[in-house]
This record gives C-alpha cells, sequence and structure tokens, in this order.
C-alpha cells in the first residue's frame, strides 16, 4: 500500500491489510485444481443409508452421499412434492407446485396439532407479545384495519338482506 | 429436547423433538450454546424459499459442544467447543477440492444449485437446524473448527456466517484502492460488508437502506457514509450524482429476496409470488455501478428468477459475482482479523433471547423492533 494513501485512512483500522491486486473477477474464489473436468468421478464419501424416502432433484444420477432425514414427504402435501420432483430445477412445474404443497402443510400442520390435542396458539407464534411491546401503534392499526374490515363486510350482509326481505 | 418448530409463514414456536442420530460415520452431535437468526432466516419465516416443510427447525448459525462422534470421525472429540459453518460440505467433490464450500455435491439431494446448508429447507438438503438444544453436524471432520482459545464466544457463532458473508460481498466486489463502493442493506450481513470493504482498501464506503437505526449503526460502525432510500427520491440518480457522475466502482447486494422499496417487486416477488422474492436492491445496484464495475450478490434469492435490468448488465459490460459465502476457506484469516482488532462482530449482537421465546425474536427482528440488529437465542442448558 502507498504510504500516503494508509496515512489519509490510518482512522480506519486494518485500512488495505487484504488489498490484493490480483483481485480479478475469478480470484480468489476458486483454486482450480481441473477436478471439473472429470465431471462426477471424485472418490465418493461413505453413501448414508436411505431410511425415509428422500426426493432428489432429477438433475443429478442419485441421492448425494449424505442428506437431512427430516419430514419425509407425507399427505396430500408430500403427493404433489413428489410430483414437483419429476420437473427438473430449471421448470416452474418444479418449484410452484413446492410452494403450493408448502400451503397445504400449514393447514396439515394445524390438523395435526388438534389430532394431538394442541391447540396452537397462533398469536404467540407469531410474536404479539413483543408487537405489543415494542410496536403498539402497528398493532392497534392492524387490529383497527381489521375491525373495519369485518364491520365493512357485516354491514353490507345487512344490507344486503334487509334489501332481500323487503323486495 | 427444545428446538424451533416452523408452522407456517411468520409462525414459530419452540416444542420438544427427538434428540437427533447419528446417521452416517462422519457424522457429529453438538450441543447447541448459541444459535442465531439470519436474514436468510426470514426469507423461509416469511413462507418464501419453496419447499420449508411445516415441523422444520431453522438455524444454520450456531456455536457448541461436541457431544457425540460418529466412527469415522478423526478430528473432533466429545467436549470439543466447535464452530460450525453454515455450509455443510464434504471436502471432497469437486468443488470442495476448489475451496467452494458453499457449493459442495454431495450433502443436498433436493437441489443440485445450492448445497446443504443447516436448518433451510428441503430445498436445501432437509436438515434440522441449530435453533435447538442439540443438532446433528454432518461431516464433522471438514467444516467445524473448534473455537481459538479466548475467542469471545459471541464473536464466534457470527464466524459462522455473518462475518464470512460480509466478506466475501466485499471479496467479490474486486475492490481496488481508493474505489467507491456502494452496499444495499444495513442489516448484519451489509454492515460487515461495509467493515470489509476497508480492508480491502476502499477509499469510500457508502450503505444504503430504509431503517434509521440501522443506518445510524452502521455510520459509526463502519465507518461509512448512510443514506436513507425513502428520504432519497431516486437512489440510482443519488449515487449517479455522488460518484461524479459515472457511478460507484462497485456495488454490493446485501438485502437479497425481501427488499422493500418497490411496489411493483413487492406485489410481484412478495404476494403473487411470479417472481422469486422483490429484487428491487438488485435493480438499484445494478443500475449504480459504473461501466466496467463490478456487482456483488450475496443477497439470498429463490430459484425461480427475478426481474432485474439484465440488458443493462451487456450494455455496462457489467462483472456479477455472487455465491453463498464459503466459510471455511474463510475462517483463519478472519480468525485473524479479530484478533488483530480489525473487525468486532460481537458489537452486532443486541439481542440475546432465551430459545424458548424463539417467536418474538423472530418477530422483533423480521419487523426491525427495538433497535435490532442481531438476535442470538440461548438453549436452556446454556444459560447457566
Ligand atoms: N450469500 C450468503 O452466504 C449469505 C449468508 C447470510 C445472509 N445472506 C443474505 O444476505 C441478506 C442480508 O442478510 P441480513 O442478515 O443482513 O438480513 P437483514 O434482513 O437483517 O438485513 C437486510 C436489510 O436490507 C434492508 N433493505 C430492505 N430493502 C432494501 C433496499 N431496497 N435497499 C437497501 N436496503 C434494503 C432492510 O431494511 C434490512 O436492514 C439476506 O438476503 C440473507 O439471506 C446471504
Ligand atoms: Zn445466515
Ligand atoms: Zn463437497
Amino acid at each position: 500500500m502507498e504510504n500516503n494513501q494508509s496515512i489519509k485512512y490510518n482512522h480506519i483500522k486494518g485500512w488495505g491489510v487484504d488489498a490484493d491486486p490480483r483481485n480479478e473477477p475469478t480470484y480468489p474464489m476458486k483454486r482450480y485444481t481441473g477436478d471439473d473436468h472429470r465431471r462426477l468421478n471424485w472418490e465418493r464419501p461413505l453413501q448414508q443409508l436411505e431410511a425415509v424416502e428422500v426426493l432428489h432433484s432429477n438433475e443429478r444420477p442419485a441421492i448425494s452421499a449424505v442428506f437431512g432425514t427430516t419430514l419425509p414427504p407425507a399427505g396430500l402435501s408430500g403427493a404433489i412434492r413428489r410430483y414437483a420432483f419429476k420437473y427438473s430445477e430449471s421448470s416452474f412445474n418444479h418449484w410452484l407446485p413446492l410452494l403450493l404443497a408448502d400451503r397445504i402443510n400449514v393447514v396439515e400442520g394445524l390438523f395435526d396439532d388438534l389430532k394431538r390435542g394442541y391447540i396452537p396458539n397462533v398469536l404467540a407464534e407469531k410474536g404479539w407479545k413483543s408487537a405489543w411491546k415494542y410496536d403498539r401503534k402497528g398493532v392497534v392499526k392492524k387490529l383497527a384495519m381489521r375491525a373495519a374490515a369485518v364491520s365493512f363486510i357485516v354491514a353490507a350482509w345487512w344490507i344486503m338482506n334487509h334489501k332481500k326481505k323487503r323486495l | 429436547m427444545l428446538a424451533m418448530n416452523y408452522r407456517g409463514p411468520r409462525r414459530v414456536r419452540v416444542d420438544h423433538k427427538p434428540y437427533p442420530e447419528i446417521l452416517h460415520p462422519g457424522d457429529a452431535i453438538i450441543r447447541v450454546t448459541r444459535s442465531c437468526i439470519c436474514g436468510s432466516d426470514l426469507h423461509l419465516y416469511h413462507g418464501m424459499v419453496p419447499d420449508t416443510r411445516v415441523g422444520s427447525t431453522f438455524g444454520h448459525e450456531f456455536i457448541g459442544i461436541v457431544e457425540e462422534t460418529g466412527p469415522g470421525v478423526q478430528k473432533l472429540k466429545k467436549g470439543d467447543h466447535v464452530i460450525v459453518p453454515f455450509n455443510i460440505a464434504c471436502g471432497t467433490c469437486a468443488f470442495c477440492k476448489q475451496e467452494l464450500y458453499g457449493n459442495c455435491h454431495e450433502s443436498n439431494p433436493e437441489a443440485t444449485a445450492v448445497g446443504g446448508i443447516f436448518g433451510y429447507s428441503h430445498t436445501a438438503g432437509g436438515y434440522d437446524g441449530g435453533q435447538a438444544e442439540y443438532v446433528r453436524v454432518p461431516y464433522a471432520d471438514v467444516g467445524p473448527l473448534v473455537i481459538p482459545t479466548g475467542m469471545d464466544p459471541d464473536d464466534a457463532v457470527l464466524l459462522t456466517d455473518v462475518v464470512p458473508t460480509g466478506y466475501q460481498a466485499a471479496e467479490m466486489g474486486g475492490i481496488k484502492e481508493g474505489d467507491t463502493v456502494v452496499i444495499f442493506g444495513a442489516g448484519p450481513v451489509g454492515i460487515m460488508a461495509a467493515r470489509c470493504a476497508w480492508l480491502f482498501g476502499a477509499g469510500r464506503v457508502i450503505i444504503i437502506d430504509h431503517v434509521e437505526y440501522r443506518l445510524e449503526f452502521a455510520r459509526n460502525y463502519g465507518p461509512c457514509e448512510a443514506y436513507n432510500f425513502r428520504s432519497l427520491e431516486d437512489p440510482v440518480l443519488f449515487l449517479k450524482k455522488e460518484t461524479g457522475w459515472l457511478g460507484a466502482d462497485v456495488c454490493i447486494d446485501a438485502v437479497g429476496a425481501d427488499a422493500a422499496g418497490s411496489a411493483l417487486h413487492t406485489i410481484t416477488g412478495k404476494k403473487l409470488m411470479i417472481q422469486a422474492g422483490a429484487a428491487i436492491a438488485l435493480h438499484w445496484a445494478i443500475n449504480s455501478v459504473k461501466k466496467g464495475g463490478i456487482v456483488s450478490i450475496v443477497g439470498v434469492y429463490g430459484p425461480t428468477g427475478n426481474l432485474i435490468p439484465i440488458g443493462n448488465v451487456v450494455n455496462k459490460g457489467i462483472t456479477i459475482r455472487a455465491n453463498q459465502a464459503s466459510v471455511k476457506r474463510l475462517l483463519p484469516r478472519l480468525i485473524k482479523h479479530i484478533q488483530d482488532g480489525y473487525i468486532d462482530p460481537k458489537a452486532m449482537i443486541t439481542h440475546r433471547v432465551p430459545l424458548e421465546e424463539v417467536a418474538d425474536a423472530y418477530h422483533i427482528f423480521s419487523a426491525k423492533l427495538n433497535n435490532c440488529i442481531k438476535p442470538v437465542l440461548i438453549p436452556p442448558s446454556a444459560r447457566n
């Protein structure tokens, strides 16, 4: 580093310690070894046993040596996920069904809770305690907006009904 | 054991889950002593990452104590205090061999575009994360590193992601001495990128956000210039004027898919989800960099695609550099930087929350309440 430059920045601790003129767009993020050209022929780690259903991207021949085993696909959301994995990662037919499955999974989660006799405290799950503590105005505004929406619907319903009766 | 449990967008709680098992000879079980919530977790929390299954435990930024090791583990032993990089990496595939530990090909069956990440949906391998009392850590001889003696655990936990990511954001910028570097996003990652830009010899560092307390923090911590885009009519025009009309030498996207600031992006990216999140910060980055400049992206986006001005990338001859941080590659250097006093990660931790209050911690961090920069969750077993 040029001296006068480092003096200019000497209020900034460590200024320029990692400056490296060789840092151009491919350096040093990747250490070239030529391994890419051997394609999938590296010495593979031991294969983890597939004890649960694991979906794998069709852009690879088989599952990776190691993988997570949490929450194997199940129920309606699981069926949709299996369908999604018929399509490559390049296809919307892969990702959009997965997002749909995620939403359906939320409802399944609710049923699972109830089946276990557990009624989820949705307000607590949404962190309303902290919202009330640190953002009371925001909570009040949200509640007021919801109340307004509900009263609007009720009023509309009442007026419609009233009209019908008079007819 | 206690573990965070995702129930749906913006709904999380803590539940009892079974203790994790060794499933591969290279696995270890770690007793978590601290785990952070990351801006990346917010993309999951907001329901934007496909294949985020209900019942998942998030958390990819954690440190802990080795509790149990598989028969193949040689370097780690019970009782070691370790930093666990957020990337799950085998160390032997073509990508790991080239130190691209964020791009391992042997840790995620579900997608080839992204390597395995702890607690980051099935799209990143279907692993449970570290916002729990215990966690399964695969390839335990590759990623985890024993915490150097004397290192503050709060510094150590930020070495799992934020510090390497902020550093790599600056590194990928290919910063030349005297460069003007603009960083979008004054979250923990952007703030760290601002700090690290100086280490690469930046001449001027500017950060853009719309959360005033974060701008204030960045201004002192960087130190850097900090501007609120809500008070700028057009951030791109502002930056052009600030940089002598040519644009910044380097722009860094440290915002990702939850960007605010454009109704069009919010509606198409976050409400209708016809693009993979809101990409307005990246849009600004591309349009604010000089011709021939570099845009470095660490902000995370979904897999489907985004509306960005790619035509301008072509016409301006911009180089885009982006990746998940390669944590393992950077750790030795960053540990040294902490020891030398060049970076002070722990100063970013503003909230220490018991794991049991995970729902509030998520809400506070997501809604940017109570001057929150970085929250850390502490499991009960690590509190006494
Ligand atoms: N590539 C990696 O390895 C890696 C690792 C960690 C985090 N990340 C990603 O980095 C990003 C930032 O992470 P974080 O923990 O700092 O998150 P954060 O949510 O705390 O910070 C994001 C900041 O961006 C600000 N912001 C929103 N819209 C903006 C806009 N249009 N212009 C400028 N600023 C805007 C927000 O106000 C917030 O302060 C996230 O997308 C996260 O997923 C990537
Ligand atoms: Zn993270
Ligand atoms: Zn690998």
